[in-house]
């Protein structure tokens, strides 16, 4: 156990395959299509969110209510993170350090201002839209989908009051939140962390922002890497926090580690220059390299369909001349934005636990039969950023 | 003096600051109105303002808005926050687009607002999202507008920063976030300089009725200028503003060895969230004071170290009254002076951590506490040294900067004077 050895110790995983740590193994393992919803949002096609009794992590009705269904999400992973690496008696000086959306609307109260205003001069819509507003707006709504206000909920909710910081920028910002929570806890600043994302899918406002950047599939649910017919990402109803914690408290509190988390490298490409990310990429594992050991490598792919970075993302891992074995987290996660690369980290850290990759969906993904020590996590993410990240297996020895 | 603190780390130095509030454009012309004990809080000439409880802002009107539509948040969020950047790296000698680290950006959350949605509208077969969709088809523009990361690309681009732009959001303690961000990349070796800017510009129709309700906002609209009123008797509420501020820090070994001049120091940083509420603070202020506490201890001080506190004083009757238990728990029955920024500026929400920690730095330099204004007759329940109405000179070696969020969010700074 090297000094500045960092583990994750917990995993809150909700997702279109159900909710944790047995719901996604099993899920994984058999290798089929995850749930979709092609109707309700066509031409979009949507991975929904499960069920979840939310009173099992948010007791309250009164938090339950001031929430929009993303911070409920994450509120609710939060907890299950905690649960899972049983963390509950160092809620009070563990750190918060998560990626957030926001922007969630009141559907009825918008349709209703732009069918009364349509075709109003702009001197008669703007006091128009003053008094629906004022009239219309829930008075918590705007906490309600405030972005650092997931962070705030699960401070009230789970009594996590360290540090608390809320990063934004889409995928970039779910890798950053990770790559700095590792960072903090390498050089000695708190010893366990939260952190994570949560992204509410099943929203026509977010449809139409995301189609805005041309990055949503039109058209059935295919693979990410079989999307050349319509390219895009598919979203997907995603929370994912994650427990992180020194090697060495995680031992002294005899907690077990599901993965050791050994770099993080973020970056991000001028793509509108042209560059796409692999050179940055390409040098980020070349110093991750001398640490894998000469196997065959699991990859934890998030590629999200979208043609561009998806292109970058195959040339870049054609590139490292050596034995793959890819598993898209988007194919069987769906995009969850913000929540995709620490859904990726959770999903690497599940495989190095159990000893299993995810079962192969298409071509691209070739059979694994052995048992994944080292797994290299990517985010080539839809519209900036890319992130890349090596996870290993906690030799049984270095276990408490 | 060492290019180490006290536990080690290497020292962070401010090299570059830059400012624009409702004060003006540029940092001579905001410590100036600012000394002067001037308002930068008017009447909403932005939009039309039938039907608001309150109609009273700071704002900063762009040359560029005369006669025009006014900008979208997050074209304004940039504009600003270009502005004060551009105005610190040419400062400490790093303008020219090729900057030797990354940046650290504190802004508000950005969303589609009302001109998108009536953009989709028009061009949509009826006012409803799924129309709004299919018209949303090929509208990239509009992408750039409402997403996150186009902000933190757009600014990373011009300044030519080095690596993934960092965005962040802890509501009124953005701000200080940001450059506690840039100050931690430092201290661990991570970067050698980092460009921290604390950005907003969200004085837009929707905000402000969102902020009315939650019975945030002052409504004494009759008297623009005095509506601001920190730790005052008859405070209701705050200003909602706008602005930027844009420190440039770097290793004192990195400023040191291109000579450049250094400005000050961040010595420290401290943060602690609550989980009593969503907008209040616990009633035991166990939150803030440890933030204060934290950040005092992280700087390798004591509290009488401390000569200086530039407030959070939103002049909500709740925060003051917290900020000043929080005070006495640090502080005892000698408390330093305190003042709040906002009386002038009003607050500026995702900005104001860091353009109080600008000011914060420019007291320590010129040796000068800014005043708290409007303040006429004394709450007796907050018996500390507000800096009534006119500014004062003063020795300042150390200064706190006290930063605190809805969501529970805290976060306090240490600033202080350059080394002899």
């Amino acid at each position: 156990m090297a000094a500045g050895e960092i583990w994750i110790t917990g995993l809150g995983l909700v997702s279109c395959l159900g909710e944790g740590r047995e719901a996604h193994r099993a899920a994984f393992a058999a290798g089929v299509a995850p749930p979709v919803d092609a109707a309700t949002y066509a031409p979009f096609t949507v991975h929904p969110g499960p069920a979840v009794n939310l009173d099992v992590q948010i007791p309250k009705k009164g938090d339950q209510r001031q929430m929009e269904p993303w911070q409920r999400l994450g509120t609710y992973a939060a907890g299950l993170a905690i649960d899972d690496a049983g963390a509950r008696g160092l809620v009070s000086d563990m750190d918060l350090i998560v990626a957030a959306g926001g922007g969630e609307r009141d559907i009825a109260l918008d349709e209703g201002v732009m069918a009364a205003l349509a075709g109003l001069p702009p001197e008669e819509a703007a006091p128009k839209l003053n008094e629906m507003l004022a009239n219309g707006l829930r008075p918590t709504l705007f906490l309600a989908q405030l972005s650092n206000l997931m962070a705030g909920n699960i401070s009230i909710v789970h009594g996590v009051t360290g540090a608390s910081r809320t990063l934004m920028g889409e995928e970039a910002a779910g890798a950053d939140a990770v790559r700095i929570a590792a960072m903090r806890l390498a050089e000695g600043r708190g010893r366990i962390a939260l952190v994570g994302a949560a992204f509410a899918a099943a929203r026509w406002d977010m449809m139409v922002l995301y189609h805005t950047g041309g990055l949503l599939r039109r058209g059935p649910w295919a693979p990410v890497f079989s999307r050349e017919d319509a390219p895009g990402a598919v979203p997907g109803t995603l929370g994912a926090l994650l427990v992180v914690e020194t090697a060495e408290s995680a031992r002294a509190r005899g907690a077990r580690g599901l993965a050791r988390l050994n770099a993080v490298v973020t970056a991000q490409a001028r793509r509108e220059r042209g560059e796409d990310g692999r050179d940055a990429m390409a040098h980020a594992f070349a110093r991750m390299a001398p640490a894998l050991r000469d196997e065959r490598l699991a990859v934890i792919s998030g590629a999200t369909g979208v043609a561009g970075p998806t292109v970058a993302e195959r040339e870049f891992l054609g590139a490292l001349t050596r034995p793959l074995a890819v598993r898209a987290a988007g194919s069987r996660l769906g995009w969850g934005v913000e929540a995709a690369f620490p859904a990726g980290i959770a999903t690497a850290a599940l495989a190095l636990s159990d000893g299993a990759l995810p079962a192969p969906l298409e071509a691209l993904e070739a059979p694994f039969e052995g048992v994944p020590r080292d797994v290299l996590v990517t985010g080539f993410a839809a519209w900036r950023g890319e992130a890349l990240a090596h996870l290993s297996a906690i030799p049984e020895g270095d276990q408490p | 003096m060492s290019d180490l603190d006290h536990v080690g780390r290497p020292v962070v130095a401010v090299t570059g600051i830059g400012l624009v509030t409702p004060l003006g454009f540029g940092v001579a012309a905001n410590w100036a109105a600012l000394l002067a004990g001037r308002s930068g809080i008017r009447r909403i000439a932005r939009f039309p303002t039938e039907h608001l409880k309150t109609t009273i802002a700071g704002t900063v009107d762009l040359p560029e808005e005369a006669g025009g539509a006014p900008l979208v948040s997050s074209r304004r969020v940039l504009r600003l926050a270009t502005m004060a950047a551009e105005e610190a790296l040419a400062m400490a000698g790093l303008g020219g687009g090729d900057f030797p680290g990354p940046l650290m950006l504190g802004m508000p959350p950005v969303e589609t607002e009302w001109p998108h949605r009536f953009a989709l509208s028009a061009r949509a077969a009826e006012p409803r999202y799924p129309a709004l969709a299919d018209a949303a088809t090929g509208q990239e523009w509009l992408y750039r507008e409402a997403a996150f990361a186009p902000v933190g690309e757009a600014l990373a681009a011009r300044l030519g920063t080095r690596g993934a732009p960092v965005a962040i959001s802890t509501a009124c303690a953005t701000g200080a976030s940001a450059i506690q961000l840039g100050v931690e990349a430092i201290q661990r070796g991570e970067a050698e300089a980092v460009v921290a800017v604390g950005a907003d510009g969200t004085v837009q129709a929707e905000a402000l009725i969102r902020f009315s309700l939650l019975s945030a906002l002052s409504t004494r609209n009759e008297e623009p200028t005095r509506a601001a009123r920190p730790f005052e008797k008859s405070r209701d509420g705050f200003v909602m503003s706008e602005g930027a501020a844009c420190l440039v820090l770097e290793s004192l070994a990195h400023a040191r060895k291109r000579g450049a001049a250094v400005l000050g120091l961040v010595r420290g940083a401290g943060e602690k969230s609550d989980s009593f509420h969503r907008t209040r603070s616990n009633p035991d202020g166990g939150a803030i004071i440890a933030a204060m506490r934290r950040a005092i201890a992280d700087a390798g001080l004591r509290p009488a170290d401390i000569s200086y506190v530039n407030a959070h004083g939103t002049g909500t009757p709740e925060n003051d009254k917290m900020e000043t238990l929080g005070m006495r728990a640090v502080f005892g029955g000698d408390a330093p002076p305190i003042s709040s920024n906002k009386s002038m500026i009003g607050h500026t929400l995702s900005a104001a951590g860091a353009i109080e920690a600008a000011f914060s730095l420019l007291a320590i330099r010129d040796g000068v506490l800014p005043p708290t204004i409007n303040h006429d007759e004394p709450d007796p329940a907050i018996t500390l040294d507000v800096v009534p109405n006119v500014a004062r000179e003063a020795k300042v070696r150390h200064a706190l900067s006290n930063s605190f969020g809805f969501g529970g969010q805290n976060v306090c700074l240490i600033l202080s004077g350059a080394p002899a």
